[in-house]
């Protein structure tokens, strides 16, 4: 007998392993069964497009597609990128980067039986970059290159940009676009999303109990076939963390996407064992304080500069990593991005100094020359324990420290955004900027003035100055130059606002959830698509 | 005719009653009220904390300390320490005057409004006592920290609104009480005596009802400072209450005691203990208090 030359029997024993890894995967994976997760923050309203909250996301992200996503199979990754609602590969940038082509996949429908096509794309961004007066984009700052976006056909859209910027693509995949009927924003308006849902996400809505729990189940005409892989999941409103972490312990919910402090993490493991699996990475969320510019005394830049001064972040980050979600020290960029500051660059901004003790007589010095020594205030905050509450009174502690006297708001979610947004009435008040895809050039527009999803009260036309030239920067090493100006700028000459720490994400989950990777934001990977129930 | 050796000795039956020396007044209460002094020496004791806090503790309650968080009780630290690093101990004991703050002012306010409306509805009666105590239903039909939940939803948390959730709901349960021993109160003579001379509304209610009805009231007052002790430490918890870094005892259960009571179980039992007693205390002594006040047990 002749054996088969080595130039066959090489394909042939490869393609009988990868045979036996393909069947292998397709039986460890197993339909059916309904995911309960828990979530802790209640859903201010439904519209994706101006909330900025995973209390709105991870309910209502399974019912809605976006155009392009992170893969989900390697969500840590800042540059991989698959098509959702489009088609193929994602688009390279033509013109010189001035323009991407999208094609739209057919025989999408939404939810209510509506054909989706590139015209429901186009509507969609158009609400998101170039929102008419009075309608809240909390994005629409990351698309300020954006140009136009047209369809060509109706399974076409082309967003041509004013320059080319790497900062368009990761803006695109944003989990925050949901992708909304044409139909239902020229019939209902563009506030009908905010008490509506109707995608063409992986489950249908079935209802929503509000402060109790959001249900949805599985949609049959998904347009990734296969999947969903769950029968249906429910998102059960557990405001306290005590709460999750009781229901996760005794299995009445399998996972909580947002994150645990290493104390929760290690009671889970010690009482669970391996029915426990611990997902952990870097977050792309830093917690703020913004003082209100447009109210006494904090339009002086002095009394904004003393607040940073008095907060010890590099002793913060030793102690309070301990007890809350919170750990690295940083800028404006997140701290293991090549465009984040190093050690060296941040201690030379105001309040980053490793002496706490003369960064504190600095802050007496400023309050006393604005006349604001022993300053009173209240600080308005989230009631969601970590790390809302317990940095709010870790902070309360800090400013103690120079004299100040600080009182604590805390109000629940949506009370806390109403204040924010629309009575504006705070001195000062808890903030975060929780971005999901990382891309530091778009996540880094929260400290504009005019960015949606600022509520410092002021205008900076210097640091818009600097942000377009940051955009516009073709080599690392200029946006580089740019982002530390940029930084400089906003968290140092002008204190607009501070931020204290960066988040660290902790996440353990029920062993038997399988499918869904850590991703270094909590906003990421949640159409829960991909998630399979080991039971 | 009263002759001058009456008189003689009636006064020296009220200086023989005046120089009853206090100690004596106090062993026979002790005497026959033994429970009621022991949650009056509770009660006391939280005063003296509440008073005397920043003498009993040299710590500052509010401020940081990580480099002893949660250290547990010892030399240093009597009752151990929270996340924060703050001394529980100083934390319980300036707990006492948030406590009693709230206990206190809630108490006070929502009797003293409820005698007032109790004794107005049973003086005026007719249609304003029938639309008056169907509204007290209305109220009556909430569970206390249900109502409690309701006006703080309403006007947000913080001390100040903690007291108006909590005084809320006293003022119909205090009004209910002292109306029914009100309309009693009205049929007596003297009230038609008294409005046969022309007196005001006013002047006959406040004068001449409210102070027969004042038995009541005070075991009512002792009665809801306990209770108010007990919500505000509940909606707190709740994280709708006192806010960080305000000590207060539900406010310490809710801030760390969750997360920690396995592993630092110091963090949740003090301020466990701690409303435990006070409110322990407050129902002793309201008890007693009514025993001494009912003439009825009194006579018992």
């Amino acid at each position: 007998m002749k054996f088969p030359s080595l130039k066959y029997a090489i394909p042939i024993v490869a393609g009988v392993a990868l045979s036996f890894v393909v069947t292998g995967t397709a039986h460890a994976v197993k339909s059916g069964g309904i995911l309960n997760l828990v979530v802790g923050s209640k859903i201010p309203s439904y519209d994706g497009h101006i909330e900025s909250t995973f209390g709105m996301i991870h309910p209502i992200r399974p019912f809605y597609s976006l155009l392009i996503r992170i893969n989900p199979e390697n969500p840590s990754s800042p540059t991989d990128f698959i098509c959702d609602i489009c088609d193929g590969k994602v688009p390279k940038g033509a013109d010189g980067g001035k323009s991407y082509t999208f094609k739209i996949r057919k025989g999408v429908k939404f939810h209510d039986g509506t054909p989706l096509t590139a015209h429901d794309i186009v509507a969609t961004y158009n609400k998101i970059i170039f929102p008419p007066k009075g309608i809240a984009s909390s994005r629409k700052a990351f698309f300020k290159m954006v140009d136009s976006v047209t369809a060509s056909d109706d399974f076409t859209v082309v967003f041509k940009l004013k320059f080319a910027s790497g900062a368009f693509i990761p803006a695109v995949a944003t989990p925050f676009n949901f992708i909304y009927a044409k139909k239902d924003l020229d019939k209902n308006g563009y506030t009908w999303h905010k008490k509506n849902i109707n995608g063409t996400g992986a489950f249908t809505f079935v209802q929503h109990q509000p402060g109790s729990f959001v249900e949805g189940k599985k949609y049959g005409n998904y347009h990734h076939k296969g999947r969903p892989y769950l029968d249906g999941f429910k998102a059960i409103s557990a405001p306290k963390m005590a709460l999750r972490l009781q229901a996760i312990r005794g299995d009445r919910a399998a996972i909580e996407f947002r994150g645990f402090p290493p104390k929760a993490r290690d009671d889970l493991v010690n009482a669970l064992g391996d029915k426990i699996t611990v997902q952990e990475s870097d977050w792309n969320c830093a917690l703020f304080f913004t003082p209100n510019h447009a109210k006494k005394p904090f339009d002086d830049v002095r009394v904004r500069k003393a607040l940073t001064l008095a907060v010890d972040r590099w002793g913060g980050s030793k102690y309070l990593s301990k007890i809350a979600i919170v750990k690295t020290v940083g800028g404006v960029a997140y701290p293991n991005h090549p465009l984040a500051a190093t050690k060296e660059e941040l201690i030379k901004l105001v309040g980053y100094g490793t002496d706490i003790e003369k960064n504190r007589a600095e802050a007496r010095k400023l309050l006393k020359e604005s006349g604001h020594e022993g300053l009173t205030f209240v600080l308005n905050n989230r009631g969601v324990d970590q790390p809302y509450k317990v940095v709010g009174t870790w902070l309360i502690g800090q400013w103690k420290k120079v004299g100040m006297n600080v009182t604590q708001q805390v109000n629940p979610s949506p009370l806390f955004y109403d204040i924010l947004r629309k009575k504006k009435n705070f001195d000062v008040s808890i903030d975060f900027n929780c971005q999901s895809v990382i891309n530091p050039i778009a996540d880094v527009t929260k400290f504009l003035g005019s960015a949606g999803n600022n509520y410092g009260s002021y205008e900076d036309q210097v640091l818009e100055d600097i942000y377009d030239k940051l955009q516009k920067a073709e080599t690392e090493a200029e946006q580089r130059k740019h982002m530390r100006a940029y930084e400089k700028r906003a968290l140092s000459d002008q204190a607009h606002m501070g931020i204290t720490l960066w988040w660290y994400k902790i996440n353990p989950h029920r062993s038997y959830v399988k499918g869904w990777k850590i991703a270094p934001s909590h906003y990421l990977n949640q159409s829960l698509d991909n998630i399979w129930l080991d039971k | 005719m009263v002759t001058t050796s009456e008189v003689r000795v009636e006064s020296q039956i009220e200086e023989l009653q005046e120089k009853r020396p206090i100690m004596v007044v106090i062993k026979g209460l002790l005497r026959k009220e033994p429970v009621g002094a022991a949650g009056a020496l509770i009660v006391l004791a939280m005063i003296i904390m509440a008073v005397f806090a920043p003498v009993l503790t040299g710590y500052d309650p509010e401020l940081n300390s990580f480099e002893h968080m949660l250290t547990p009780p010892g030399s240093q630290f009597w009752l151990g320490t929270d996340q924060f690093g703050r001394d529980l101990f100083t934390r319980i004991v300036y707990g006492a005057r948030t406590a009693l703050f709230v206990g206190f002012t809630t108490a006070f306010i929502g009797a003293t409004v409820g005698l007032v409306l109790g004794v107005m509805s049973a003086y005026f009666g007719g249609r304003f006592d029938l639309i008056f105590q169907r509204v007290m239903d209305v109220f009556m039909a909430f569970p206390l920290i249900i109502m409690a939940l309701a006006v703080v939803a309403i006007f947000g948390t913080g001390v100040q609104n903690v007291i108006i959730a909590i005084t809320i709901p006293f003022i119909p349960r205090c009004a209910r009480v002292v109306r029914s021993n009100a309309l009693s109160i009205r049929e007596i003579p003297y009230i038609d005596a008294a409005r046969a001379l022309g007196y005001s509304h006013t002047r006959i209610i406040l004068r001449h009802m409210v102070p027969n009805v004042m038995a009541p009231y005070l075991i009512m007052v002792t009665a809801f400072v306990g209770q108010a002790i007990l919500l505000e430490a509940s909606l707190s918890y709740l994280g709708l209450g006192v806010q960080e870094p305000i000590p207060a005892w539900g406010l310490m259960l809710q801030g760390g005691a969750e997360e920690y009571a396995e592993s630092a179980p110091w963090v949740a039992i003090w301020p466990g203990v701690a409303i435990s007693l006070a409110v322990f205390g407050f129902n002793l002594f309201g008890d007693s208090v009514r025993d001494v006040l009912d003439p009825k047990l009194r006579s018992q």
